[in-house]
């Protein structure tokens, strides 16, 4: 009882939960005939990396002092204008990627500057305010997706002809630029090996910068804004790195989601997309105040995997054998539940740091 | 005789082991004026927490002896418990509604209501609780307000909003709502005057003396000794929790008042401490320095550091001492002329105070100091890797550019060596700086302030919340630094005692100003009268 208690405290009981729930998840499909366990765990792994970035774009505001930065959609919205203004250009392949991710990121810079602008005048209420410009930032893109002078015929609605599409199709621009490199099989699964890499390498980087001048700079004003200024370090300055940053690899984080998802979805689609990479930095130990790349790691694992699994088990267990269309409704309706009990969980929980 | 209004008899109390009152009685009279003097930390405030039935008292442990009001005995358990029974306490700090009319104001939560058709409809159901759906009966309001304003000698329209009113006539309200309370027979003003300009202060002790021509008993808390020898009939001075004297007014002069409040023998052996030759050279020269530090506002202090002294700053609290460490440092905002090594100095920059070699150690360790969740190492590197430059590494270290790497190795040793030198007690250099005692908090502040290798070094406040030996430790630190490393030291401290062992001349502040500089060894009787705001 004594170790258990033990390791409760070191790996923290919502982590103990949880991977509780994912072993009974697993055991469940072990047991199922249609389920191919290979499938789920490459899945796990892909769904986990697609969202790291986004996760990770989380941990320089968290240092800075701005506690969540629930304004992720405007990082998001920049990355997609990154992406459909290239792929409008005629770019294709790993070019349009990696010049997705250069153009996107430069977009997230400046508009994460006028952000940081923005919430240094409401500190105090960053996360609430950030939740509303998320929010204003999709309803914008939204008309500018339907104004954009786009030349492509392909991104466009197909009636009517004016405006991109819900979904833009990635097949022929940078669908799995990364899943696809040096991808190795396992089982009936693949290993999405480029993928894990660069998210690997971006929390890297990220862990190098935190450990430098300024990297240290950014975790004092935001450990103790006070400490930080008497020890002569601009918090103002620090506070717009941290989020020019945060949003910066928001608009990285899309243009990897999408991908691997092989699809760019606008309008709507980035809304609530904060909430589930703020519940995962959340179940992976991080706090308002502290946040760290094992905290990435650990909770979008974790979180991915959960979701992943739930839904084609559900599917086994109420909708199998069923043939009212009622029931196929079930398991999107258990996913819901499950992801937002996490995030409602997350949210609402006072962790010790 | 009648019984007093007020009778304290051998009041104990003590913090987690820390006897703050040490047995203490006092009297005050119906219609008597008693003022209740002493120090910051003398246990007024304590004795005020105890009268009131504060919580914190019985969260404490509860007070021994016992309190009788007018002949009863009383424990009073709540605020609202000792209101009940006739204590009023007019508020250092306004507790007002600014939105709210005076009458409003003054008769919030004592309303006087009439039964209207619902409240007496809801009565059967409700039944007492139905008076809270009584109209309110404004005329009857305004009229006991118009009465309680004209009590305490005010002419006022009591259907004024409280917002826009002067400070001045603020407390008035405060006075006229305890005075309207209907068993009012004991207030308590505590440091009324604080503040108030000049004038208002003298309506505020005319307004007191009203009152208790009226029969009401007050305790009057202060330490302005001019306006206890202008109003008091009898005085209590508190020191150290224990009452050292109880005088008449007659019998009391301000320099007597003034000694028994600051008075304490110094241990043997300190005051014979020989006296140093002090460089003339003036290293930092102020002059007319403001400082906006709210509670602790600094209004035009002129002030030389000589180089290899130990300056202290004295003073109460609140009359400015902590601000001039803060405004000179960039943490505030400043204004005034400020000359350092002859050069003119600017104000509001931390970081350039910081290379130009001035450091400081805040009083407010735990907000200001440190970075408590992170590791000792890491605190005490902090200001110089920022400021300086140090304990960087990699291809960006020699530019100090902001990409250069953290070099936690050098860092380390570096914190290794100084919990060696100051013996800081800890489990090694990567322990949190959240674990340590206050002592060893404090002196990881301190390693902090010296590892920037500072000319001038702003000590604030180091001994607060620390224990006695502790506080002993970090004094000889502090004397080593200047004796050994030639550290010029600006020591900011509460207590008079120990700027006494450490400092060659000693500043005191009053009011945001210099009330005067004397040696160590001058006579209590002089920091006294500098202390309660009189000029020598």
């Amino acid at each position: 009882m004594s170790a258990l208690r033990d390791l409760a405290v070191k790996v923290g009981w919502t982590r103990l939960v949880l991977i509780g729930f994912l072993a009974l998840l697993w055991l469940g499909a072990a047991t199922s005939t249609e389920l191919d366990l290979t499938v789920l765990f490459t899945d796990c792994l892909t769904r986990a990396a697609m969202n790291g970035v986004l996760v990770l774009a989380l941990v320089p505001a968290v240092r800075a002092g701005v506690g969540l930065n629930f304004g992720l959609p405007l990082g998001i919205v920049c990355g997609l204008l990154g992406s459909v203004i290239l792929m409008d250009a005629g770019l294709r392949g790993p070019a349009c990627f990696w010049a997705s991710i250069a153009f996107g990121g430069a977009l997230g810079a400046i508009a994460g500057f006028f952000y940081a602008r923005l919430l240094e005048r409401v500190k105090g209420d960053e996360m609430m305010v950030g939740i509303y410009v998320g929010f204003s930032a999709v309803a914008g893109a939204s008309i500018l997706w339907l104004l954009l002078p786009t030349h492509n015929p392909e991104p466009i609605w197909p009636l009517g002809g004016k405006g991109l599409r819900n979904t833009l199709v990635l097949d022929g621009y940078f669908k799995h630029v990364l899943d696809g490199f040096a991808a190795v099989p396992f089982g009936r699964g693949t290993i999405p090996t480029g993928l894990l890499l660069f998210w690997g390498l971006l929390c890297w980087v990220l862990a190098v910068f935190l450990r430098t001048r300024l990297g240290l700079g950014l975790s004092a004003a935001g450990a103790n804004p006070r400490f930080a200024e008497s020890s002569g370090i601009d918090v103002r300055r620090m506070r717009t790195v941290g989020v020019v940053l945060s949003t910066t690899l928001a608009a990285v984080g899309i243009v990897v989601f999408s991908q691997s998802y092989g699809f760019v979805q606008l309008y709507k689609a980035p809304l609530l997309m904060a909430f589930p990479t703020v519940a995962a930095l959340l179940i992976g130990g991080a706090s308002v105040r502290v946040a760290t790349i094992q905290h990435v790691v650990v909770g979008t694992l974790l979180f991915q995997s959960v979701l992943t699994t739930s839904l084609p088990l559900v599917n086994e267990l109420v909708v199998k054998g069923e043939q009212s269309s009622e029931l196929s409704n079930i398991p999107e309706i258990a996913r819901l539940i499950i992801s937002n009990g996490i995030i409602l969980y997350a949210l609402t929980r006072k962790e010790q740091a | 005789m009648p019984a007093p209004a007020l009778a304290l008899t051998d009041i104990k109390k003590q913090y987690f082991g820390n006897a703050v009152l040490k047995g203490v009685s006092l009297e005050v009279g119906v219609g008597e004026i008693h003022a209740l003097v002493g120090e910051n930390g003398a246990g007024k405030s304590t004795l005020m927490n105890i009268l009131f039935g504060m919580p914190v008292i019985r969260e404490t442990g509860g007070y021994e002896g016992t309190i009788r009001l007018g002949g009863d005995v009383i424990d009073p358990r709540t605020p609202s418990d000792a209101m009940a029974r006739g204590v009023g306490m007019v508020h250092q700090e306004f507790m007002l509604l600014p939105g709210f009319s005076i009458t409003e104001n003054i008769k919030l939560n004592r309303e006087r209501t009439r039964p209207n058709l619902i409240s007496r409809g809801l009565r059967p159901l409700l039944r007492s609780r139905a008076a809270s759906l009584e109209s309110l009966d404004m005329a009857t309001m305004r009229s006991d307000t118009r009465a309680a304003l004209k009590q305490i000698g005010m002419s006022l329209d009591e259907m004024l909003p409280v917002a826009g009113l002067p400070v001045g006539h603020m407390q008035f309200i405060e006075i006229a709502r305890e005075v309207d309370k209907e068993n009012a027979r004991l207030l308590v003003f505590d440091e009324p005057t604080a503040v108030l300009t000049e004038t208002e202060a003298d309506d505020l002790l005319r307004t007191m003396r009203m009152l208790a021509a009226q029969g009401i008993a007050i305790l009057f808390i202060t330490h302005r000794l001019d306006e206890v020898m202008t109003v008091a009939d009898r005085i209590t001075v508190l020191r150290d929790g224990e009452v050292v004297a109880r005088v008449d007014r007659k019998d009391a002069t301000v320099p007597r008042l003034a000694e028994l409040m600051i008075g304490r023998a110094l241990p043997e052996g300190e005051r014979s401490r020989p006296k140093r030759t002090l460089s003339d050279e003036v290293i930092l020269s102020v002059r007319g320095l403001e400082v906006e530090m709210p509670g602790e506002e600094v209004r035009g202090v002129d002030l030389e550091v000589r180089r290899g002294e130990i300056l202290g700053l004295a003073g109460l609290a609140g009359q400015g001492k902590i601000g001039i460490a803060n405004g000179l440092m960039g943490l505030y905002p400043a204004r005034g002329q400020v000359t350092w090594k002859g050069e003119p100095f600017p104000l509001g920059h931390p970081r350039e105070a910081l290379r130009r070699g001035l450091a400081f150690v805040s009083e407010d360790r735990r907000q200001v100091g440190l970075l408590l969740d992170e590791a000792i190492e890491r605190n005490i590197a902090a200001s110089a890797l920022e400021a300086r430059g140090m304990f960087l590494r990699g291809p960006f270290a020699r530019s100090n550019g902001a990409l250069a790497l953290y070099d936690q190795k050098a860092a380390r040793l570096h914190a290794k060596a100084q919990i060696e030198a100051l013996d800081i007690r800890c489990r090694g250099p990567q322990e949190a700086v959240r674990r340590l005692s206050g002592g060893n908090q404090q002196k990881v502040c301190l390693a902090r302030a010296l590892t920037l290798d500072p000319e001038l070094l702003f000590v604030s406040e180091p001994t607060r919340g620390i224990d006695v030996g502790a506080k002993d430790r970090v004094l000889n630190l502090l004397i080593d630094a200047n004796r050994n490393e030639g550290k010029t030291i600006v020591l900011t401290s509460s207590e008079l005692l120990e700027l006494r062992r450490v400092c060659d001349r000693i500043a005191v502040i009053d009011a945001g100003r210099v009330a005067g500089v004397l040696p160590p060894d001058a006579p209590d009787v002089e920091f006294g009268l500098l202390f309660a705001g009189e000029r020598v």
